[in-house]
């Protein structure tokens, strides 16, 4: 983009959205790279939204070739082995993304997301992972931290139909509207390694199943060396029985974690498309306010789940954090 | 909800879509994505460059296109074996009838305007198929279901219609610069540019309606021998100058208000008319009426910019200049349309030299044509968190989940830690004049039985 101000094919394209966060968000926008990783459903909805949005670029990260479950939610790759064959996920998207708006460099990165440097994501203003196993979102995160400029964090994961999504902006400070006025705010965000470590006694009470249900499930796969997604209902004994391991090494009551709960995330892990899209939807929209700066962020977990219809934040930090 | 129990319900479903805008592009895509196989979907409008921020299925070049025929190509394109009827044609269309409507499993509404949702309601209760409802504005957003005998109806609860001010505030006492712009839409540029024979209150005088007289009439009125300019000065000494003059000799009005300032060219522009002109050469180069404007004429760039009351002023001469110069087989039969930029210009111009007269704050073009043209805020992100609700809700529809059905909201700020909040419909208004009448119209008593 040339100079500060938008041009007039800019002002004409995003009015609507102008009038919704102002100019000046949008110029934030257009100056913004994105680094998202593990093209499934509901990072595709995100894609799709960010792109739309009008961010400076979008880099993309994905070495998977198209299977049937990878076609299942996914409205940018056309179900043609002609044109599909022999590309990979990220390639397939990238095709697609361009179209949506052609002012945004939309590209693919090839290779592992867990094997680059933190040079390489310094590069950015925001990391989005999905399908990431425990393991790899705390290393992801913790390059993220190490940047000296504040990289956004997110991870996103759909379930059957139901998901969570991650938020880590570190230490940050942004402006809220109130009346006439201005406030600065300001937040301090746990890591994930730090985040998840809090003992689930320490938790409220009330704090959503889901996110418990999703840590036992990605300790599992994490133990069993699978890939994320990787289980099955003939894992659910098994899955059971870590559960107890890790509620009694914590001294908390497993009926806190609901059995049928576990049992609907083993049994189907492919997306439920009508979640990809709030769950690609609210992630956009959190991703537009911190490269904006305005708005009140998520902190730091939001939940979704279809059978209930709530879509809940979670705070789920320290109330003390160490400086 | 497992994935097993719900495909039988949606494989065999046939689905009305009316709308295929923000929420309708969203929605299809979901839709199919879901499994859905047979969806029908109507819109009359035709796409526009403002539309693609959100509505995703359209490109550059599809611009004027049918929004239901693209959206329906651009969704086959990814699930060639479904089948996606679109019409071009406006719901309220006769051909659009119970029948119609009747031989849908359910009914998903992603429409922009109370007119259309009330029709759409009502063919839902005569053909008793539910309805599933929603609406986005900004960050904010609803998805609700209708059932008829099970849930109220979409009109159960009055919904607030758009606002309207007297007649004496738009046309005497503005306080506000929403006030402003009414005027100088609903009142100047319909006076000026739109059909004569139009009833108009701008000389109306709260004193003395008696002397709206045949003098009066004349004023708008360009004399054969006028110059452009002399005429637009005319006009703009009548309309700033001399009827405030005229509102201010009336004291009562003034009591307890601030008066008004009377404007008169003379006094804004300090240089001699012939320096005036701008650069009509700029607006030489094309002839197409849709590109002519005031502000590339005078060198104005930034539609957020606030201008000055002089250089809203020249906007105002210059814009009626064009009008006048440049596109004089349209006069008398002009109606404000948002899109159309000469129009924005003249109006926003109107509205804030009376804003000024009135020590009411200016605004910039942007932001007067989003009230001048009730321009809704939209972003893709709401519209898709918004249609993967409707589908969810949809198929609880399609499986008679009655206990299930949920009017969600889509929230700016969280409540009670929800960003998303469901609650359970209500029962039918008992008093609701549309779907307790049409009860009584389906069912006849029939005391034999």
């Amino acid at each position: 983009m040339d100079g500060e101000e938008l041009t007039e094919q800019e002002t004409a394209l995003y009015d609507r959205q102008i009038r919704v966060w102002g100019v000046d968000a949008q110029r934030r926008l257009s100056k913004a790279h994105i680094l998202v990783s593990g093209m499934k459903g509901t990072v595709v909805e995100f894609c799709k939204n960010i792109v739309l949005a009008g961010v400076g670029s979008l880099t993309l990260v994905d070495s998977r070739e198209v299977t049937e479950e990878a076609l299942s939610a996914n409205f940018l790759i056309p179900p043609d082995e002609n044109v599909y064959s022999g590309k990979t996920l990220a390639e397939l998207c990238c095709d697609s993304l361009k179209d949506f708006n052609p002012m945004v460099r939309v590209s693919v990165e090839k290779g592992d997301i867990s094997s680059f440097g933190g040079d390489f994501y310094g590069r950015f203003d925001v990391v989005v992972i999905s399908s990431c196993s425990f393991a790899t979102k705390k290393l992801i995160n913790e390059k993220c931290r190490k940047v000296s400029k504040r990289v956004a964090f997110y991870t996103v994961d759909c379930r059957d139909s139901c998901g969570e999504i991650y938020v880590d902006l570190q230490n940050y400070t942004y402006s809220k509207k109130k009346l006439d006025e201005t406030d600065e705010c300001q937040l301090q965000y746990p890591s994930f390694e730090e985040a998840v470590a809090i003992p689930w006694r320490a938790l409220p009470r009330k704090v959503t199943k889901l996110y418990l249900a999703m840590r036992v499930i990605e300790r599992f796969e994490e133990a069993e060396g699978r890939n994320p997604g990787e289980i099955s209902i003939a894992d659910l004994p098994g899955v059971l029985k870590l559960k107890k391991e890790l509620c009694d090494a914590q001294s908390f009551n497993e009926s806190h974690v609901p059995d049928a709960l576990l049992e609907r995330l083993v049994s189907d892990t492919s997306e439920f498309p009508p979640v990809c899209a709030i769950l690609g939807g609210i992630l956009g929209q959190e991703v537009i306010k911190a490269i904006s700066g305005k708005g009140d962020p998520l902190k730091n977990f939001f939940f979704f789940d279809a059978i209930d219809g709530k879509g809940i934040i979670e705070d789920i930090s320290n109330p003390n954090p160490g400086s | 909800m497992a994935s097993h129990q719900r495909s039988p319900a949606i494989k065999g479903a046939k689905v009305l879509m009316v709308g295929a805008g923000g929420i309708g592009c969203e929605l299809l895509k979901t839709l199919a994505l879901s499994g859905f196989e047979d969806i029908h979907i109507i819109d009359m409008d035709t796409i526009e460059v403002s539309n693609l921020n959100r509505q995703f299925l359209f490109r550059q070049s599809h611009v004027g296109q049918s929004k239901a025929k693209v959206a329906r190509d651009a969704v086959l394109r990814f699930r060639p074996h479904i089948s996606i009827t679109s019409y071009h044609a406006n719901v309220k269309d006769p051909d659009f009838n119970v029948d119609f409507f009747k031989q849908f499993n359910v009914v998903l509404n992603g429409l922009d305007n109370l007119d259309a949702r009330r029709h759409v309601n009502r063919l839902c209760l005569a053909s008793d198929v539910p309805l599933v409802e929603s609406g986005t504005t900004g960050f904010l957003g609803q998805v609700t279901v209708h059932v008829k005998g099970k849930t109220e109806c979409y009109e159960c609860q009055p919904k607030p219609t758009p606002k309207t001010y007297p007649v004496c505030t738009i046309t005497s006492t503005p306080s506000k610069f929403v006030h402003c712009i009414v005027w100088s839409k609903d009142l100047l540029f319909a006076k000026l540019f739109g059909d004569k024979n139009q009833e108009n209150d701008l000389n109306v005088r709260s004193s003395d309606a008696a002397s709206s007289s045949q003098q009066a009439e004349d004023v708008f009125e360009r004399q054969n021998d006028e110059g452009i300019e002399e005429y637009a000065r005319r006009i703009y000494d009548h309309v700033f100058g001399y009827n405030i003059e005229d509102a201010l000799s009336n004291e009562e009005t003034w009591k307890n208000r601030n008066r008004p300032k009377p404007l008169y060219s003379r006094d804004v522009f300090p240089e001699e008319p012939s320096q005036q002109n701008g650069n009509m050469d700029k607006n030489c180069a094309t002839d197409d009426p849709l590109s002519v404007s005031a502000m590339a004429s005078l060198g104005l760039k930034n539609p957020q910019d606030i201008w000055s009351l002089l250089e809203n002023s020249r906007i105002f001469l210059e814009a009626l200049k064009l009008f006048f110069g440049k596109r004089e087989k349209e006069i008398g039969n002009l109606s404000f349309d948002k899109d159309d930029q000469l129009a924005v210009e003249f109006v926003t111009a109107a509205a804030n030299i009376r804003a000024a007269s009135f020590g009411i704050p200016l605004h910039s073009l942007f932001e007067a044509k989003g009230i001048a043209g009730n321009i809704v805020h939209a972003v893709a992100t709401t519209n898709a968190v918004i249609a993967g609700l409707i589908v969810i809700e949809a198929i609880k529809v399609l499986q008679s989940d009655a206990n299930n059905y949920r009017m969600t909201y889509c929230l700016e700020h969280p409540s009670r830690k929800m960003l998303l909040m469901p609650v359970e419909p209500f029962e039918p208004n008992k008093s609701c004049y549309v779907c307790s009448e049409v009860c009584l119209i389906s069912f006849p008593l029939n005391l034999s039985q």
